[in-house]
């Protein structure tokens, strides 16, 4: 069974990564970091329960603080750079970049 | 492979393809909330009845609630989901999708050499909590502060935001 579960977070972390490489929407991109942390999470209880350990779970519980703490702050982000910029177009927010690449 | 975790993870995986490639934001987020509906049951599958409670409550529940209400706030609406098709021709996706792919047939060898499958054990809350607030309660203690960080910087992004909306709904009601 363990393998199963560690291949469903397998699938699930690949699915989120080409989602947050491929999407410039920034809510669609933290939807993307969404999908990849909770993939790790389920790695994480596959593994715990395959080693009938409970340190899985607690790790689990860690990655759900983590989550809500980095989605809190990222829509909060969301909504500055849509007051500033009018777009969730992350690459509005490209103004410490390099001028002479332009 | 017991038939409840299959068609468990084959819903999560359906439902996140179409979550991360949906152009209307509302849409990905509810396709979201049924993959992670769907993770939940794989976790309860899995042996984890109580992680399987949170993730409803606070991955699908409380985190998704914010999701959508800040896509309200947003209120991207047609013109957004126009953008979108502008941003999002397929070919944007044939580089992260090889990416993706790569890493994906990367961990299947690694799975692929993985030990001997293991029996599932089911793991109770008791358990949890006394792993939890034994030796990880350093953890807990930290996870309480990033919690209160993110409360703070949240609070101070959003703060000078709504006071200028409040102004302008003021000034546009005049």
């Amino acid at each position: 069974m363990m393998p199963w579960g560690l291949a469903l977070a397998a699938v699930l972390f690949s699915l989120g990564l080409a989602g947050l490489l491929a999407r410039r929407n920034l809510l669609l991109v933290l939807v993307s970091i969404e999908v990849m942390l909770n993939s790790t999470g389920v790695a994480f209880i596959a593994a715990g329960s395959g080693w009938n350990q409970p340190d899985g779970q607690v790790m689990f519980l860690f990655i759900l603080a983590v989550a809500a703490a980095e989605v809190a702050v990222g829509l909060a982000l969301t909504l500055q750079l849509h007051h500033q910029y009018e777009t969730v177009d992350m690459d509005a927010a490209a103004q410490l970049r390099d001028r002479e690449e332009e | 492979m017991p038939v409840l975790f299959a068609i468990a993870a084959l819903i999560a995986i359906v439902a996140t393809a179409l979550a991360i490639t949906r152009l209307d934001a509302v849409h990905a987020l509810l396709y979201l909330v049924v993959s992670l509906l769907a993770v939940a049951l794989a976790l309860f599958a899995l042996g984890a009845p109580y992680l399987a409670a949170l993730e409803v409550i606070i991955y699908a529940g409380a985190i998704l609630v914010l999701f959508v209400f800040v896509t309200m706030m947003l209120n991207l609406g047609k013109a957004g989901r126009r953008q979108e098709r502008a941003w999002q021709p397929g070919r944007s996706w044939i580089g992260p999708g090889v990416l993706a792919a790569l890493l994906l047939i990367e961990l299947a060898g690694i799975l692929l050499r993985a030990p001997p499958r293991l029996p599932v054990h089911t793991i109770g809350p008791e358990a949890v909590g006394q792993s939890l607030l034994g030796p990880y309660v350093v953890g807990v203690e930290l996870a309480s502060m990033l919690l209160l960080a993110g409360l703070v910087a949240a609070y101070h992004l959003g703060r000078g935001l709504v006071a200028k909306q409040n102004t302008k709904m003021k000034a546009g009601a005049r």
